[in-house]
């Protein structure tokens, strides 16, 4: 059974799945942290 | 705690390292399926931490329906969110084996349906807690987390009390598997909960954040509406994804 191809298949997707996942916490906390300084600011 | 983070980021990657090698390398080949039934080292380990964070998540949603502490709410989002990924990757990872095994990618037995609507009610928990105002979302989420925990065992006991296309549980019930194998799959599950728990960290900073950032928000709007004397009301588990 030529498998290879399957198995490769799902390693990269699980770790597909979980860099998007990470990629989307990283840039919801860029956004919160700047978020977060322009009201720091505004107080000021 | 600030250093605990980066050494356990670390441990984690060689312990996901290892477990991949292991994977790929160490554990004895499959005689029918072949190498395909690797996939398992990734299938079921991504699946039982789904199941873990979903059962932490109806701890917390209970624990929040009795006391509405806000951490037990923040926890209960963060799991829900997580194990959501950890169930895509079993939604996925599960038609890719079964297409060179069973010759078709999907079927509609019962441990994949329950599986899928497992899915399906985290997601919908997820977009309840992501576009509704109401400051009665995260009891109405907690009520909604608690339903849908009762799927959980449904998925995991469907394999013994259903006939169904899916493999026999390896532990525990009808089937057996090698010790050789038992302990890569031991190994991933144990690398995988290890990073589970990072991004869960991870993802409770950030719904911290997240709820500063409304407060802040919400103390700004008062003090610029010139309502000083009123306190921010913004309740304190009010989240958003």
């Amino acid at each position: 059974m030529n498998s290879l191809k399957y198995l490769y298949a799902a390693y990269i997707a699980t770790w597909l799945i979980h860099a998007v996942y990470l990629g989307s916490m990283v840039r919801s906390y860029t956004r919160l942290r700047q978020q977060l300084k322009e009201l720091g600011n505004g107080e000021k | 705690m600030k250093r605990a983070f980066p050494i356990l980021a670390v441990l984690t990657a060689i312990l996901l390292s290892y477990a991949l090698y292991e994977a790929l390398m160490v554990a004895p080949t499959e005689r029918t399926m072949g190498d395909v039934q690797r996939i398992f080292y990734y299938h079921v380990p991504s699946a039982w931490t789904a199941f873990l964070l979903f059962f932490t998540n109806l701890v917390a949603s209970v624990v929040y329906l009795i006391r509405r502490n806000p951490v037990a709410d923040a926890v209960a989002v963060v799991t829900a969110e997580v194990g959501v990924v950890f169930c895509t990757v079993v939604l996925v990872t599960g038609p890719i084996w079964a297409r060179p095994v069973w010759g078709i990618w999907w079927t509609w037995d019962v441990r994949l349906t329950s599986t899928l609507v497992l899915w399906l009610i985290y997601v919908s928990y997820l977009i309840l807690r992501r576009f509704s105002d109401s400051a009665q979302t995260p009891v109405l989420a907690a009520a909604l987390a608690v339903f849908g925990a009762l799927d959980v065992p449904l998925v995991y006991f469907s394999i013994w009390f259903f006939r169904t296309q899916h493999p026999q549980p390896v532990i525990g019930g009808g089937g057996s598997i090698d010790p050789r194998m038992l302990r890569v799959l031991m190994i991933n599950w144990l690398a995988f909960s290890c990073f589970a728990f990072l991004i869960c960290w991870s993802r409770y900073r950030l719904e911290r954040l997240r709820r500063e950032v409304e407060e802040a928000q919400a103390l700004e709007s008062l003090l610029g509406s010139g309502d000083v004397s009123t306190k921010a009301t913004v309740p304190p588990n009010r989240s958003r994804q």
